[in-house]
């Protein structure tokens, strides 16, 4: 243990830990070790079993194999409550509030010593002091499916310092946050490690954070430990070394111009206005148009009516007034309409949004087509034609997954999204709707997928991008939007397209 | 009960006068179920073998107060019956690829089966009924003390439904119930295990269904046979939904539920029997109609626990 550090910090050791999934190893003889008072960087592809080694650290899962040593003694942690009386928190990447319940209430239950009876007053009030110390606070009677994703990250981090947690796990705890709220809670708890009050094991696809936050780093590579190193001995390239082996990444594709520019109108919006969830306006009055071979970015933090525009052109919402008209035909997001036009459709959540997670990888990817031919054979399907033809899609797409019959649930989410990526870019496309097609993917993944967009839109489809990751829309586009409040704020070619005034414009100025 | 000469002396209040003493009547079988079920929903399963619960209640209950000659040991007994009964179906949800639903559809089944199998030989005698509290004792009026003649077990329901409403919010278990239901990851990951706050939930719901057909058997109709329920168990878990999971909705709605079958009784004792039948489907045409008016297509419906399989 270092003698700089006061109580408070846990140090962590793990020793060849292993984990299997049936015929899956997910951890292979892995060891680790976390110096406390220090930021401790985990980076690894998406499915290089980062988050099967925290889960195991955290007794989420239980590992076949393997030591888990906390300040030098040897502990058994049998599920999360041993782990959160050690000390040990956790913030998992995807959200574990209760959405029904409030910031309050989710706080409270977390408490390793929930009493019987609950005296909401008394625990308001105990609340209430300690929110006094901390940086940032989060509305205590909100319930949690109201707060914006900033907001519940916030709140996740809240309780775990309010359990008094030294040893604090982060999976992939900016992926939801703006640049900007990621460094104020980065800032933060790097604050809290420097004081010694905490020990950080965060999990991050951003070579920027490792970077500015973190002191040592870990690399994982399937299931197995690549290597790793202080911080600044490594370089960004070692690191993403380290990360991929002998892989290739995909080179960036230029955005290639067709003598003529940009082709027809493939898809017109005019004054589309929809309601959200709630049945309050959350699109008011867009028009937009998109045509073949350009790529529209939509920009705009998350909430502005996004999600509902994406929604209504998946047919997943009805729109309130105004019409969609996809290659010259009223578009009502029927499937018939979808196959007709050839319109391809990326999702934001992939799993929730565009798969069935209990249906198997092969029966996900033959959604768009199951019931035509070859798929179908009049009245059935044919499962070999459908398994063969996923095959295929997961070698063309380099989908991880441990067979076609696999559920595609237990894919690690980056694999999701190349699974849907591979149903929708695998034939022929002629619209292509993306949103936020990279969230949470390794720089190997955004590389490919950001390659496959490029090479839709050269082929000639026309692509509409929603995403809140500006630097990917100014990558990409040929031409952005940006959104606020449900409406178009702000237009503007590439060519001419300025940072601080699409920032200013995001934020509703 | 002479509804029919009450009908003589009062004109049309008759009818009134029968709706509230029938509902409170009906309705007590229903105000168990759907208490007890609305746990079970809230830690995300649905128990549609309630349905057979409430039989084997009916029928355990009946037994019990006849061998023992109390009639609160038959509930007792009703109440432990549907503890197995539910503990039955949480057990069989525990295993991997289980659907709640057809687990539910089976033990409807199997428990109505049961009953009829071991009740044969309860038709003939006669147990102890359970008590009444005559509230109706400060009127002279002899209608309105029978209907306000009110059955303990709906005293212990009309108490139970605030202090469930309560605990649902102010306990631990509660809050765990509930967490379990919305969502099973978070539970998970602050160290609850779901199947086991499932199993519990169950297990009340299998109790409180289980008193809930004894009343039948003990107080109203007051004897076992095969024909006892009309389908109340499986009434009630609806009336769950219709009250959107709040306890005092599923009192309100068993209430309601409950009159509305007193209803086509009461309008026959006046004279009026034109139509009978359509009284009589009063209650189902009742929940259809609500159930469609406060149906959304677009909105998820509010107050349903996340994890519930048929609403997600
Ligand atoms: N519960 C599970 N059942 C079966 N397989 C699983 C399960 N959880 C994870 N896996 C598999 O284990 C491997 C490692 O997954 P893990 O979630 O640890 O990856 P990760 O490094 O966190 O990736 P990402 O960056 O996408 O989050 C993946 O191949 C995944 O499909
Ligand atoms: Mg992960």
């Amino acid at each position: 243990m270092s003698a700089t550090a006061p109580a408070g910090a846990l140090s962590i050791e793990v020793a060849a830990m292993s984990k299997h999934f049936g015929a899956l190893t997910a951890l292979d003889a892995v060891s680790l070790r976390v110096r406390s008072g220090t930021v401790h960087a985990l980076l690894g592809e998406n499915g290089a079993g980062k988050s099967t080694l925290v889960k195991c650290i955290m007794g989420f899962y239980h590992a076949d194999q393997g030591d888990l040593m906390v300040d030098g003694h040897v502990v058994e942690v049998r599920n999360p409550r041993d782990a959160a009386r050690l000390g040990i928190g956790m913030v998992y990447q995807h959200f574990t509030l209760v959405p029904s319940m409030t910031v309050l209430e989710n706080l409270v239950m977390a408490r390793a010593d929930v009493p019987a009876v609950i005296d909401w007053r008394a625990e308001r009030a105990r609340l209430n002091r300690f929110l006094d110390t901390m940086p940032f606070r989060v509305a205590l009677d909100t319930p949690v499916s109201g707060l914006a994703a900033g907001e519940k990250q916030k709140a996740e981090i809240l309780k775990q310092l309010y359990l008094d947690a030294r040893f604090l796990i982060l999976d992939e705890p900016t992926s939801v946050l703006t640049p900007q709220e990621a460094d104020e809670i980065l800032g933060l708890v790097r604050g809290m490690a420097a004081a010694g009050r905490l020990t950080i094991l965060i999990i991050t696809h951003k070579f920027r954070e490792v970077l500015a936050y973190a002191d040592v780093v870990t690399v994982l590579r399937r299931g197995r430990l690549a290597g790793g190193g202080a911080v600044g001995a490594l370089s960004v390239d070692q690191m993403a070394a380290l990360m991929i082996g002998d892989d290739r990444v995909a080179a960036v594709t230029e955005r290639t111009m067709s003598g003529t520019g940009p082709g027809a109108v493939r898809l017109a919006i005019t004054d589309l206005a929809v309601a959200d969830a709630d049945g309050m306006p959350a699109v008011r009055g867009v028009s937009l148009t998109v045509r073949a071979g350009e790529i529209v970015g939509i920009a705009g933090v998350s909430g502005n009516g996004q999600s509902e525009l994406v929604e209504v052109l998946a047919g997943q919402r009805p729109a309130s007034a105004g019409t969609v008209v996809v290659e010259g035909e009223v578009y009502r997001g029927r499937r018939a309409e979808t196959q007709r036009h050839h319109l391809a459709l990326l999702p934001e959540e992939p799993l929730r949004n565009a798969c069935v997670g209990r249906m198997s990888v092969a029966d996900n990817m033959a959604f768009r087509q199951f019931d035509r031919a070859p798929y179908a054979k009049g009245f059935w399907l044919s499962q070999a034609v459908i398994r063969a033809a996923a095959r295929d899609l997961i070698t063309r797409y380099r989908v991880k997954t441990p067979s076609p019959d696999t559920p595609i649930a237990s894919l690690s989410g980056g694999n999701v999204q190349r699974a849907v990526l591979g149903r929708e870019l695998g034939g022929i496309v002629h619209i292509l709707v993306a949103a936020n097609p990279v969230f949470g993917l390794d720089f190997a993944a955004v590389a490919d997928i950001h390659a496959q967009i490029v090479a839709a839109r050269n082929r000639g489809a026309a692509v509409l991008l929603v995403s809140e990751d500006l630097d990917e829309l100014l990558e990409l586009s040929d031409r952005i939007l940006v959104m606020s409040e449900g409406h178009i704020v702000h237009e503007t070619p590439i060519a001419s397209a300025d940072r601080t005034a699409i920032g200013r414009a995001m934020a509703g100025h | 009960m002479s509804d029919v000469a009450l009908a003589a002396n009062l004109g049309l209040w008759t009818v009134p006068i029968a709706v509230v003493g029938g509902a409170i009547r009906v309705s007590t079988p229903f105000l168990f179920v759907s208490l007890g079920e609305l746990v079970t929903e809230k830690s995300g399963r649905i128990n549609l073998g309630l349905e057979g619960t409430l039989v084997m209640g009916a029928m355990s209950g009946f037994a019990g107060a006849w061998l023992s000659g109390s009639p609160w040991l038959g509930v007792l007994l009703a109440g432990l019956v549907g503890i197995a009964l539910g503990a039955l179906h949480a057990g069989i949800c525990s295993l991997p690829r289980v659907n709640d639903i057809a687990v539910g559809i089976a033990l409807m089944l199997f428990g109505t089966g049961l009953a009829f199998y071991l009740g044969k030989p309860l038709v003939q005698p006669k147990a102890p009924t359970l008590p009444a509290l005559p509230l109706g004792w400060w009127s002279d009026i002899p209608q309105i003390r029978a209907a306000l003649e009110v059955n303990g077990l709906f005293v212990i329901g009309l108490v139970l439904t605030p202090l469930l409403r309560w605990a649902l919010s102010n306990t631990r278990w509660g809050m765990i119930v509930r967490m379990v239901g919305d969502s099973a990851e978070a539970a998970r990951a602050l160290g609850y295990s779901p199947l086991r706050v499932r199993l519990a939930a169950t297990c009340f719901g299998g109790f409180m269904a289980g008193v809930g057909g004894s009343f039948l058997s003990l107080y109203y109709p007051g004897s076992w046979n095969e024909g006892l329920s009309s389908g109340q168990g499986i009434t009630a878990v609806a009336l769950v939904i219709f009250a959107r999971w709040n306890p005092v909705g599923c009192f309100l709605a068993s209430l309601l539920f409950g009159g509305a079958v007193a209803l086509g009784p009461a309008l026959q004792a006046v004279g009026v029997t034109a139509g009978a039948y359509l009284f009589n489907a009063a209650p189902y045409i009742l929940t259809l109609v609500i159930l469609i008016l406060s149906s959304s297509s677009r909105h998820r419906i509010a107050g349903a626990p996340g994890e519930l399989s048929v609403t997600r």
